[in-house]
This record gives C-alpha cells, sequence and structure tokens, in this order.
C-alpha cells in the first residue's frame, strides 16, 4: 500500500533522472535557495499557528463550558470544506486593497497605510484558517477519546488546572496534534492557489512556472524532488516530537466522559476567539461567495445544474474516504504495533507524496496508468486510486492517532478468551479506534470534495464535480457562476462534519447523564 | 451516518462506474468519432464543438483542462495518448507538444488559410484565432489618450508604482520573446530592468490583473485584449478600458490560440478544416470577442481591425525557442523568482 502511495515519488526520480545534468542546476540558482527558506518560513509559521488555534480551540469545545459548544464544534470544523484558495479571494476582497474595511482602518487617525496583505502576511493568515481544522478535528477526537483518569488523578494530587495540562493532557495529546500539524504542514508545502493570489514566491510557484511558461516537466521534477526532502525533514522533527507517547499505553476500554472546566471570566475572550475564528474562516468566504452569486443570473437555474456534479462530488469523495481508511488500517496498524525501521518507513513514505502540488501527482498516476494500467486510464478507478495516493496521510493520522491509544494487552486478552486475530480486531480495537478512523474518513471526504488537479486529469470525459464546475467558470472569469457550485461544496460538507461531531458529543452527552444519574 | 444514508451515495457512485466505466480510445481511422484535449474552457468553446458537431455528424469528446497540464499530461502519456487534437489556449502550449514529435504535419491547404506568422514553420500547429497585446487601463484615473503608442514609454520613471502584469503569465512572456526578436536583447534586458525598477505590482494572471486595476490598486496593465469582454459579461460596469499601442510596436503582439493533430485521420481533419471555414472563424469573431484569422472574416466592431495593430512581424513558430532566455531575462530583471 504504502508502495503504491509513493508512486509519486518514483515518478519524480525518473524525471528528474532523465532530466540530465541541466534539469539539476535549477537547483544551483542562488535564487531557489531564496525560495526555499521563504518556503520553510511560511510552513513554520502556518504550521505553529494552525496548532495553537487548532489545539485551542478543540479544549475550549470539548473541556470546558463554553456557551454553544456544540455549534461551536460544527462551526470550528467548517472552513475545512472552503477551497483554500476561496478563504483568500475572500480576504483580498474583505480587507485587500480598495476593500471598505481597508479604508475604515486607514480612516483612523494616526493610521498611515493599514499593514500589507500581499505575500506573507496574508499567505500566513489564508493558509492557517485553511489548516487549523486539521489540528482541530484530530485533537477534538483525541481529548474526547482521553481517559479522564490520568487528569484527576494529577489533580488529586495538587497539580494546577495548567500544570496538568501542561504534564499530563498535553503528552497524552501529541500523537494526534503531531498528526494534525503534520498535515497543516504538508498542505502549506503543495499549496498553490493561496500563495499566487497573494503573490508570495515559494517553491510551488516555482514548480508551476516549470511547467506553465517553460512547459518543462525535468527540472520541476527536481524541485519536486526538493519539497520531499523538505517533507522528510519535516517528518523526522515530528517523529522526535512523538517522543515516548508512542508506547500505545493509556487507552482505557471505556473512557468516562472527562468533566468540564468553567471558564469564568474567560468566558468572553473564548467565545472572542471562536467568533473571530468562524468569521474569517467560514462566514466571510460564504459571504463573498453569495455576493458573487447574485452577480449572475438566476440562482435557480443554477442550482439545478449542479444536481449531477454534486452527486459525483459525493459518490467519490465518500468512496475515496473509505478506500483511504481501508488502505491506512494496516499500515498504521504495522508501524504502531509492530515499530520496524520497515513498517516506519513504509508509514512515511506514504506521506512523501502529499506534500507535492497537485499536479505533480495527477502527472505521476497520468504517466504510470496510461502505461501500465491502460484499459483503466481514465476511469473512475484510476480516478479513485489517485484520491487515495494524495490523501492518504490524512486517512492515516486519524487511524494512527488511534490506535497509538489502544492498549494492545485488550486484543490479547480477547483472544486469550478464544477469539481469533481477526475477531479480536473486530470487535476489541476497531470499536475503540472508530472515532480516529472516522475523523480520518471525514479529512479524506472533505480533501476530495474540493480537490481539482487529479480530478481534471484522471477523470473520464464528461466526468464533472463541484470543483471542476467551480474551476470551469473561474476559467473564463464568471465568478457570479463560480460562487453556486463552490458554496454547494460547503453546503454538502456541513453535515458531514456535524454528524461526526455529534456523534462523538452524542457519547459525551450520554455519558455525562450516567455521570449525574 | 446512518446505513441508508451511506448507501445512496454508493449506489449512485455505482450508477456512475457503470457510465463512465469506457475509456476513450483514439479515433485514429474512424471518421465519426473525435477525442479532443481543450485547455480552451468549455465556456468559450464548447458551443462551437457543438455545432461541429451537428454539421458534420462527428461524436466529439472533450476533455477540458489548463493548456500547459494538458501539454504535459500528453508528454506523459507518450505513445498511449487518447488524444486525437490538442487544442491548445497559446502558441506556447502546441510548441512544447510539438517538440517532443507527437503531431503530425498538417496539409498545405489548411495551412495556406492562415497567414504564416501564426503557424508553426515546420506545419506541425496552426492558429485558428488570435489576441491581441493591449495596455488596460483604470479608465477612472486616466483617458486613452493619455496614454503612451510605444510599451517601452512605460519604462519611464513617470510610471513609477502605476503598472501591472503577470510575468510568469505564458501570454506575457510570448511578448518579451517577441520584442527581443524585433528589437534585440540590449534594449529588451534595459525595458525590462526599466519597468522593474518602476516597482511594477506582479500577478498570476492576467484576470488577477485586471481585477487589481478595478480596485484600483494601480493604473494600467500589460495583458491580452480579450479578458476585459469575460469580465465585462458580468460586470459591465467595470472601470477598466482597453488601449492599443502603435501599430508594430512590440507591445501589441498578435498572438494565436490553435491545433495540432496527435493521431491522424479523416474526423480530425474536418475538424481542423471546420475551424478554419468561415462558419468556424465567425465563432471567435461573435462569442470569444478574438481576432478571425481566415481572410475575409471580420472581428467584431469594438476591436481594432488586425491590419491597424499589425504587432511586430515575428513567426510565433520561433518563439518556442526563445522562451527560456526570455524566462533567464525577466528573471535577472527581478521580476520573476
Amino acid at each position: 500500500m504504502a508502495g503504491l502511495a509513493s508512486l509519486p515519488l518514483a515518478y519524480l526520480l525518473i524525471r528528474a533522472g532523465t532530466g540530465g545534468a541541466e534539469a539539476w542546476e535549477v537547483i544551483l540558482e542562488p535564487r531557489t535557495g531564496l525560495v526555499i527558506g521563504r518556503t520553510l518560513a511560511l510552513a513554520a509559521a502556518v504550521t505553529v499557528l494552525a496548532t495553537a488555534l487548532g489545539v485551542a480551540l478543540a479544549w475550549l469545545v470539548v473541556r470546558t463550558d463554553l456557551p454553544a459548544r456544540r455549534f461551536w464544534a460544527v462551526a470550528a470544523a467548517l472552513p475545512l470544506v472552503v477551497p483554500s484558495y476561496v478563504a483568500a479571494l475572500a480576504l483580498i476582497a474583505a480587507i485587500g486593497p480598495g476593500a471598505p474595511l481597508r479604508g475604515a482602518v486607514e480612516a483612523l487617525p494616526g493610521v498611515e497605510r493599514a499593514p500589507e496583505l500581499f505575500g506573507f502576511p496574508g499567505s500566513v493568515i489564508a493558509l492557517t484558517l485553511s489548516t487549523y481544522p486539521y489540528v482541530f478535528i484530530l485533537v477534538g477526537a483525541a481529548l474526547r477519546r482521553l481517559d479522564p483518569a490520568l487528569e484527576e488523578a494529577a489533580r488529586a494530587l495538587g497539580r494546577s488546572r495548567a500544570g496538568v495540562f501542561r504534564s499530563v493532557t498535553l503528552p497524552l495529546l501529541r500523537p494526534s496534534i503531531g498528526a494534525g500539524a503534520l498535515l497543516a504542514t504538508l498542505y502549506t508545502l503543495s499549496d498553490f492557489g493561496v500563495v499566487s493570489l497573494m503573490r508570495h514566491d515559494v517553491l510551488t510557484r516555482v514548480i508551476f512556472q516549470q511547467y506553465r511558461t517553460l512547459f518543462d516537466r525535468d527540472p520541476a521534477a527536481v524541485l519536486g524532488l526538493v519539497l520531499v526532502v523538505l517533507t522528510a525533514l519535516v517528518l523526522i522533527l515530528e517523529t522526535r516530537a512523538r517522543g515516548r507517547s508512542d508506547l500505545g499505553g493509556g487507552g482505557d476500554a471505556a473512557p468516562r466522559p472527562p468533566g468540564r472546566q468553567p471558564l469564568g471570566r474567560w468566558r468572553v475572550p473564548a467565545l472572542g476567539l471562536c467568533a473571530g475564528v468562524v468569521l474569517l474562516g467560514l462566514v466571510m468566504p460564504v459571504v463573498v461567495l453569495g455576493l458573487w452569486s447574485l452577480r449572475g443570473p438566476s440562482a435557480a437555474a443554477a442550482l439545478a445544474a449542479l444536481l449531477w456534479p454534486a452527486g459525483s462530488s459525493v459518490a467519490v469523495a465518500t468512496a475515496a474516504a473509505a478506500l483511504a481508511v481501508v488502505a491506512a488500517v494496516p499500515v498504521g496498524l504495522l508501524s504502531v504495533r509492530f515499530p520496524t525501521a520497515f513498517s516506519r518507513g513504509a508509514e512515511r513514505l506514504s506521506y512523501g507524496a502529499n506534500a507535492l502540488p497537485g499536479v505533480v501527482v495527477a502527472l505521476a498516476l497520468v504517466f504510470f496508468s496510461s502505461r501500465y494500467a491502460g484499459p483503466l486510464y481514465q476511469t473512475i478507478a484510476v480516478l479513485l486510486f489517485a484520491y487515495v495516493v494524495r490523501f492518504l496521510p490524512q486517512a492515516l493520522a486519524g487511524a494512527r492517532s488511534a490506535l497509538v491509544g489502544v492498549n494492545p494487552q485488550l486484543e490479547e486478552a480477547a483472544r486469550g478468551l478464544g477469539r481469533g486475530a481477526p475477531g479480536a480486531f473486530t470487535a476489541v480495537t476497531l470499536p475503540l479506534v472508530a472515532p480516529g478512523l472516522l475523523a480520518g474518513a471525514t479529512l479524506v471526504f472533505l480533501s476530495t470534495l474540493k480537490e481539482l488537479p487529479v480530478t481534471l486529469l484522471l477523470r473520464p470525459i464528461g466526468f464533472e464535480t463541484l470543483a471542476t464546475e467551480v474551476w470551469s467558470a473561474t476559467s473564463v472569469s464568471a465568478f457570479s457562476r463560480a460562487a453556486p457550485p463552490a458554496l454547494a461544496l460547503i453546503v454538502l460538507a456541513a453535515p458531514i462534519v456535524f454528524r461526526l461531531i455529534e456523534r462523538t458529543d452524542e457519547r459525551d452527552a450520554r455519558g455525562e447523564a450516567l455521570g449525574a444519574a | 451516518m446512518s446505513r441508508r444514508a451511506t448507501l445512496l451515495p454508493l449506489l449512485a457512485l455505482l450508477a456512475l462506474l457503470a457510465g463512465c466505466g469506457e475509456r476513450p480510445e483514439p479515433a485514429g481511422g474512424d471518421p465519426n468519432r473525435l477525442t479532443v484535449y481543450s485547455g480552451r474552457a468549455e465556456d468559450l468553446v464548447g458551443p462551437l464543438f457543438e455545432r461541429f458537431e451537428r454539421s458534420t455528424g462527428v461524436d466529439v469528446e472533450v476533455r477540458y483542462g489548463d493548456s500547459a497540464e494538458l501539454a504535459a499530461t500528453i508528454g506523459e502519456e507518450g505513445e498511449n495518448s487518447p488524444a486525437d487534437v490538442f487544442f491548445a489556449q497559446d502558441a506556447g502550449a502546441l510548441g512544447a507538444v510539438a517538440e517532443t514529435g507527437r503531431l503530425a504535419r498538417l496539409p498545405e491547404p489548411l495551412l495556406g488559410k492562415v497567414d504564416s506568422r501564426f503557424r508553426d514553420p515546420g506545419g506541425r500547429w496552426v492558429g485558428v484565432s488570435g489576441r491581441a497585446r493591449v495596455v488596460a487601463y483604470d479608465k477612472r484615473r486616466l483617458s486613452g489618450r493619455e496614454l503612451p503608442r510605444s510599451v517601452f514609454d512605460f519604462a519611464d520613471p513617470r510610471w513609477k508604482g502605476r503598472i501591472g502584469f503577470p510575468p510568469t503569465n505564458a501570454s506575457f512572456q510570448a511578448f518579451v520573446s517577441g520584442m527581443r526578436l524585433a528589437v534585440g536583447d540590449a534594449r529588451t534586458k534595459a525595458w525590462l530592468e526599466g519597468i522593474a525598477a518602476n516597482e511594477p505590482k506582479l500577478l498570476e494572471n492576467n484576470v488577477q490583473t485586471l481585477e487589481a486595476i478595478a480596485r484600483g490598486e494601480f493604473e494600467v496593465g500589460l495583458v491580452n485584449h480579450y479578458y476585459l469582454y469575460e469580465l465585462r459579461a458580468e460586470r459591465p460596469d467595470l472601470p477598466v478600458e482597453n488601449h492599443f499601442l502603435a501599430p508594430g510596436d512590440p507591445g501589441s503582439l498578435v498572438n494565436v490560440a490553435g491545433l495540432g493533430v496527435l493521431h491522424d485521420g479523416p474526423a480530425a481533419q474536418r475538424f481542423a478544416d471546420y475551424l478554419l471555414s468561415v462558419e468556424g472563424q465567425r465563432f471567435f469573431a461573435t462569442d470569444t470577442a478574438e481576432y478571425p484569422l481566415l481572410a475575409g472574416v471580420r472581428p467584431d466592431d469594438a476591436l481594432r481591425p488586425l491590419e491597424d495593430i499589425k504587432g511586430p512581424d515575428i513567426p510565433l513558430g520561433r518563439l518556442g525557442q526563445e522562451l527560456r532566455s526570455t524566462v533567464e531575462l525577466i528573471r535577472d530583471a527581478g521580476l520573476t523568482p
């Protein structure tokens, strides 16, 4: 499985290899170093901010008495369904040059010019808004799964709340924080839409220039390999950060829901944080899309035309999510339960492709499938396979952080009581890791829903998804027609996220009721 | 998720699988089937394919995508490409595919319909519609008469902080290549450096450039002529206008969208013939606001006639070989990463 997921890597090696010395010269250009530096700075900034934001929000909605916390639990996850270039366009429309908000700020006494949005700042804001939900969803799932007994023990032994959070909760959350942060980093490394709109020159823009203006795939492949090396560095860092929390301890068979901490005077600032994030990441893009669609002729006609693409989107996204989870479980299991160099390597390899821009993954799969899977090329089968390759790390992040939390002794006990290995896994481990798997599946579902480059090149002719509809309208600047399918993406995704959060929350609610009784 | 809710999309998926299971094959010798890779948007050229199907009875399958990405796809597919025809947004993408040796030579009578400037000297691709480089300007702040007649004048410090363009865009690079062939590298380099000193805003593409002008970020942008008409379809009050430079000025290069044939056959020939027929050419004049390339078909009245634009007298087929040095020149001026 991991081998298949590393096809894009193999492709880059082939291309960079056939390119000869000329293709490698691109690395030696002085500007390339500058661009790599900029790429790393952006990835670092986005990762730190997205992680801080994701953990803070997850803690607020799961562990505190935040008012309307179930609403915030769903609303704060939803920016994930907003395509990041839409988030960037909304930012530009709302606080870019010529925007009323900016005018208002500049009219304030003592303000000569509002700070520049384009470049680093705008890229960081837009990408943070698009990636913190990865951390939020994974850490949220972990917090709900966490056995409060340890924290209670630490409290009973006299630790302060902050101390417990630092010394007990945080270490237990490390696998899910690491997994979420990793996804945020990889997303940032592979993003092209935001940095192009924000005019920030990072590696993906240089790669796109090789493809789009020089029509040269070889130096593009070499730069792609640079991205892979950066990914490898990030993965090493993440492995370090995982540290000893990897031991698969902790997990109790039936975690009780923890008590909720009263926010007290922090209630208003906490609400402000939630509202601010949801406003920037969800409300603003929806409003901008709404305004665009008003420019268009008829919303009813637009909606009717969306039924078929919407159905296609949901169908492929569902199938991709299911397949990705099925593929992720054995890889995750192997690396958690039998952490050899090989199993670790296999798992890490699956991440390699995720930091690459979508078009590179798409071309890699064009290369292999048109050659070796001729009859399947440009059919749904290869398209689904491509989605799994591209988004396996997201399913893996969910599966792995859940598997780490399950004590293998439970399964061993079941086997001792006479269950076979598969039976013990289904009866014991699977129910325990279900929330994690579901979180992973949701991430893959949402990513597939808005996926474009792979879809464009590998879909069967005439197969339209909501993302291709958005693309085909924006490619002729028909923003009014791009808006309805983009809104449909958000509307379709919302109930899925809602169900995911509700489902895990219901369990909390049941537990609370029991506790009260 | 309830069981039924999971089942429905999966059923839909199965239906789709059944419907889309067949992969497109190149038509090759089949006179009634054709697979086209189109780098031009469905919104623009979809009706053209429909008219072709109606008038010839040929069944056309079209894969839409970005021209450069489709060119790369054809490169990766090699001999296995299902495409019979590559219909591209710009001459550069066609040249790139021609370089891989995948394009068949087009017949003389077809090539002869188009001015030799607008086709491959080797006869492997032919332009079917033209687009002119123009200066788009903010009509709230400028009038056409205040604008210079040559693109060289924009290197003057008077324009400092007032210009924007997409330096990595294929159309901009073709224009710089054209300038190099027309006036030489030294003058082009000096112009690029002058422009860079004017601290231009650098954007990703032509549309972003026009939108930035509309937002008031800067006053003039170097772009292709037809994006303005696309945007106006939706926002008739867009405060932007096109300014055509003097005839023969490098700033008024005329580039083309065109086609090349990957798997030759009767259907591919009929398609190429149709695009360069009076009917096909009228479509570009009326529906896409482009320049017809067939003599005798007039462009839309709002456009300055092709004869009056002229542009530098440079065969587009030569621009491909210049691309690499052009990109380096633009980069050395500090305009691209």
